[in-house]
């Protein structure tokens, strides 16, 4: 049997590095529109302000990028050598879309995004916006094969499992794209992650507002963000994630763990607003419960059921108790007593051989599991509902927190007022770790909120890991703190000091600190004359 | 599906193949450069020079390397999962020394501290050098055997060690690898800049080029007298339902060299090598770098074919259980799997090819030190 410490410590380098890479890629995905937008008035208006904008924001894009593309490898790498046994079972669906995300989206991106840093001056200015445009495009395409590939260990449509070749094997591939799951996780991804840059976006020019920096700069930035913000949150919270908690048995425990729902209750039923779950008491203490909101987050109906968390747990002992025939039967076949019987009643429980092997948590062989090693399983085929239940919570807060800001970011804008609501720019600049804030969390829901399985219903976390041992993964965990730790705190240095730096940093002249070097009594005069000579050139 | 099983299989061998050619060629000339930067910069502005040749494009080239490891993972998976969590820390290793790239290129410049400039400097050269000594290495460990074998439920078990891996054959493949790359590198630079790095570059590729021949023609003697190698004895037929177990294999003298025997014109690939290498070195000390680097690619190529040829059809042999060894012909992905990728691949490569020749011809030029005083803040 695998080390169960080498398990825990796998799945926590796995969480850690693929979190880690997630504070890169929402800013990636969203930035890049925002630099089309901005380049787009560039190309069609000629206003050099919005090419310098485009520049200046897509340094910072730059910096981030760097650390996507260095993280990104990571995920690549990681599935091979600390899934070893995910990727023989499922490598023969779940290679494919990731396969096809290098051919068809990353190499797009990769070639293109050199071109937009060093390209300005070799191309002609519908060129390099189509650079631009394609960079954007790409990275876009890339978060939809990495989200059908996710999508699909939420909810495993499309492939069979062969117990010739030991392995789940692509039945249909087309089932495999237009997985409902993938779908909807698609649009709340990609659309969080325009959030992400726009708060990015948004913060950042309500600070240089705040110094009374580069206004010019600061509110046309500010007018691009705050339009495309709040096109993107209404998408984020209007077409949330829940839809796709309908389909298959793993989002249903995942949205029951979510509400804490132990017991299923009549439509619609009541939404927990807070509480203390837990599984060993198999309730939530000091719940406050709101009636049918529930039902109407959820199910977008009134008469549809949300099914308790014992209900499904008692469905799993049965599913459990048929995976064992079939693990059973998945022995003789594999031992070579390969009768059409035997065929025959391993493909009646085929179905359930995931949560057989539920059971291998518990003992060498599940086909001989005892009656408390059952009961156990079952118990143990939900994740644990405390985390789950305060990270949903923490994400919507955060999600409603950023609607907030981005209606009066865009009323103030649209009154072109905003520059002296001074306090809604603070709030601007405080908040822009928010939207991370509510992508970690999301992500913890979507995986935490899987487990036990590493592919719902068909492999359970605990065998896909990589026969290493313990002292592997401590090495090899300690390098990646280690190595992540420094790159965190690099970003970090470059992004704060491009950031104070401003448009400045792009030595043209114009901006800010360089004005201030012509005329330092201007600057001592305040905020306006520092921007004046800008202004004027526009 | 218009292809059968048999055939898909061995496509897409060609394929994993072409991918890590397109690789070594893109890519691996970048690491090179990487490799040669501290050496043939002198001073801070050729260093820029240096690095703004491959500045606009080692992202792009950087996917050859990650689309060959999807392709892997989707097309022989269980190539995947034994290799890559066998050679554990090996592949670790060159995973963190990549990670100096993406951060090297894009932050490096962007300080004008020499400290930091420095470091990053040797970072991109750890990040050139590492992978491309421990990719040479794997080879040579696969073309040694490695000590791996699979359970009945295909759970892969490794049995070695990272240290085990370190042993001279595979040193001397790390050597060919890293040597090949690095004079790859040396002859692109040579075409894309100025004096005093191009005199400096020639100086590289000939040593290079001429160590890389010399570890050549020692590997294959080394591997025709000493390395055992393997052959199938049975197997199911070649377009049978995949299963690695239901084989047997040995492992003898003079194996390696059947395919050779067999088909007498696979000695093309090893002759293709030498050639390759040889001609590069040569167009270099001529002054013709850009036919020097035409010349180098087929070189590589032929290099990497012959690791391909002399193995076929083995991919990962076991040199602990034989019988478990991975091949062409077992450790592939289903018939449905295969045929999507090969359309995919069919449709996209053609297409990638494209629009990279597009940026390549775009950003031709010899990068120079009065080019990177006039774009300070905008080149790398």
């Amino acid at each position: 049997m695998l080390d169960s410490t080498m398990i825990e410590l796998s799945r926590w380098q796995f969480a850690a590095t693929a979190m880690y890479h997630f504070l890169f890629v929402p800013l990636t995905l969203g930035l890049a529109w925002i630099l089309v937008i901005m380049e787009t008035v560039y190309v069609m208006t000629g206003r050099e302000i919005y090419r310098d904008m485009t520049k200046f924001w897509g340094k910072l894009f730059g910096i981030n990028f760097a650390l996507g593309v260095t993280t990104g490898l990571t995920m690549e790498f990681q599935f091979g050598t600390n899934w070893a046994y995910y990727s023989h079972y499922v490598g023969d669906v779940f290679g494919a879309p990731l396969a096809i995300e290098g051919l068809m989206a990353f190499f797009l991106e990769s070639t293109f995004i050199g071109l937009f840093f060093l390209g300005w001056e070799r191309l002609s200015k519908l060129q390099h916006l189509t650079v631009t445009f394609l960079t954007a495009l790409a990275s876009n395409l890339s978060a939809l094969w990495i989200l059908i590939a996710n999508g699909w260990m939420q909810n495993p449509v499309g492939s069979e499992f062969s117990y010739e070749t030991m392995r789940m094997e692509m039945t249909s591939f087309t089932e495999l794209l237009l997985n409902p799951v993938a779908q909807v996780k698609f649009v709340h991804t990609v659309a969080a992650g325009y959030v992400t840059a726009s708060m990015f976006v948004l913060g950042i020019s309500a600070w240089y507002m705040l110094k009374g920096r580069d206004l010019a700069f600061a509110k046309r930035s500010f007018s691009v963000a705050v339009g495309f913000g709040l096109a993107s949150i209404l998408s984020v919270i209007l077409l949330g994630d829940e839809s796709g908690y309908e389909v298959g048995d793993v989002q249903r425990v995942k949205l029951a763990a979510i509400e804490a729902e132990w017991e299923t209750e009549p439509a619609p039923a009541a939404f927990t607003a807070y509480g203390f779950p837990s599984n060993a008491d198999e309730e939530t203490h000091d719940a406050v419960k709101i009636p049918y909101l529930l039902g109407l987050i959820a199910t977008r109906s009134l008469d549809t059921q949300v099914v308790g968390l014992k209900d499904l747990m008692r469905e799993h002992e049965v599913r459990i108790r048929s995976g064992m025939i079939a693990y059973e039967y998945l022995q003789r076949l594999r031992n070579g007593e390969d009768t059409p019987g035997n065929r025959a009643s391993f493909e009646d429980h085929k179905a359930d051989l995931g949560y057989g092997l539920l059971l291998k948590r518990y003992t060498e062989n599940p086909a001989t599991a005892t009656e408390e090693q059952i009961k156990q399983a079952a118990k143990d085929s939900i994740p644990e509902v405390a985390p789950v239940f305060w990270a949903f919570r923490v994400m919507v807060g955060a999600g409603v927190w950023m609607l907030l800001l981005i209606v009066l970011g865009f009323y103030f804008n649209a009154r072109r007022v905003i520059q002296d609501r001074r306090f809604l720019l603070w709030l601007f600049v405080l908040s822009i770790p928010v939207p991370w804030l509510a992508a970690e969390t999301g992500w913890f829901v979507a995986e935490f909120g899987r487990q036990p399985w590493a592919i719902g219903e068909v492999l359970p976390t605990g065998i896909a890991a990589s026969s290493l041992t313990a002292t592997d993964l401590r090495i090899s965990l300690t390098g990646f703190i280690v190595f992540y730790s420094i790159l965190f705190l690099i970003e970090m240095f470059l992004m704060f000091k491009f950031g104070r730096m401003g448009p400045s940093s792009l030595h043209t002249g114009k901006y800010h600190h360089e004005c201030r070097q012509e005329s330092p009594a201007a600057h001592g005069g305040g905020a306006t004359p520092a921007t004046a000579p800008h202004d004027q050139a526009q | 599906m218009i292809l059968d099983y048999e055939t898909l299989k061995f496509v897409w061998w060609i394929l994993v193949g072409v991918l890590l050619i397109g690789f070594a060629v893109t890519d691996g000339m970048d690491m090179g450069v990487g490799t040669l930067l501290p050496f043939l910069g002198k001073n801070d502005l050729e260093r820029r020079v240096i690095i703004n040749t491959v500045g606009p494009h080692w992202d792009g080239n950087q996917v050859w390397l990650i689309t060959a490891g999807g392709a892997i993972f989707a097309a022989w998976p269980l190539v995947y999962a034994s290799a890559f969590s066998g050679f554990y820390f090996a592949m670790l290793l060159a995973l963190f020394a990549l990670f100096f790239r993406p951060v090297g290129f894009d932050y490096r410049s962007k300080i004008e501290n020499p400290t930091w400039r420095s470091a990053w400097d040797w970072g991109l050269f750890v990040g050139g050098a590492v992978p491309a000594l421990v990719f040479g290495i794997a080879f040579g460990n696969l073309i040694q055997g490695v000590p791996f074998h699979l359970d009945e439920f295909l759970r892969p078990w490794y049995t070695g060690s990272f240290f085990g891996l370190l042993n001279p054959f595979a040193l001397l493949a790390g050597v060919i690898s890293l040597g090949m790359l690095t004079m790859h590198g040396a002859i692109w630079l040579q075409l894309r800049t100025e004096e005093p790095i191009v005199g400096r570059a020639k100086v590289w590729a000939k040593k290079t080029g001429i160590l890389t021949i010399a570890a050549f023609a020692l590997a294959g003697v080394w591997l025709s007298l000493g390395i055992d190698g393997f052959r199938v004895v049975s197997m199911p037929e070649l377009g049978a339902t995949p299963n690695p177990l239901t084989k047997e294999v040995v492992q003898e003298s003079g194996a390696w060299l059947a395919n050779y025997q067999q088909y007498p014109w696979t000695l093309v690939f090893p002759l293709l090598g030498f050639a390759g290498l040889g001609g590069a070195v040569l167009l270099s000390m001529k002054d013709r770098p850009g036919l020097g680097l035409v010349v180098s690619s087929l070189g590589l190529t032929g290099v990497i074919m012959t690791a391909g040829a002399t193995m076929f059809p083995f991919i990962m042999p076991s040199s602990t259980n034989p019988n478990s060894s991975l091949i062409a012909w077992d450790a592939v992905s289903s018939h449905l799997t295969l045929t999507v990728m090969f359309w995919a691949a069919m449709i996209f490569v053609p297409l990638i090819l494209m629009y990279t020749t597009w940026t390549y011809t775009k950003m031709w030029r010899r990068v120079t030190v009065a080019e990177i005083k006039a774009q300070d803040h905008l080149a790398y």
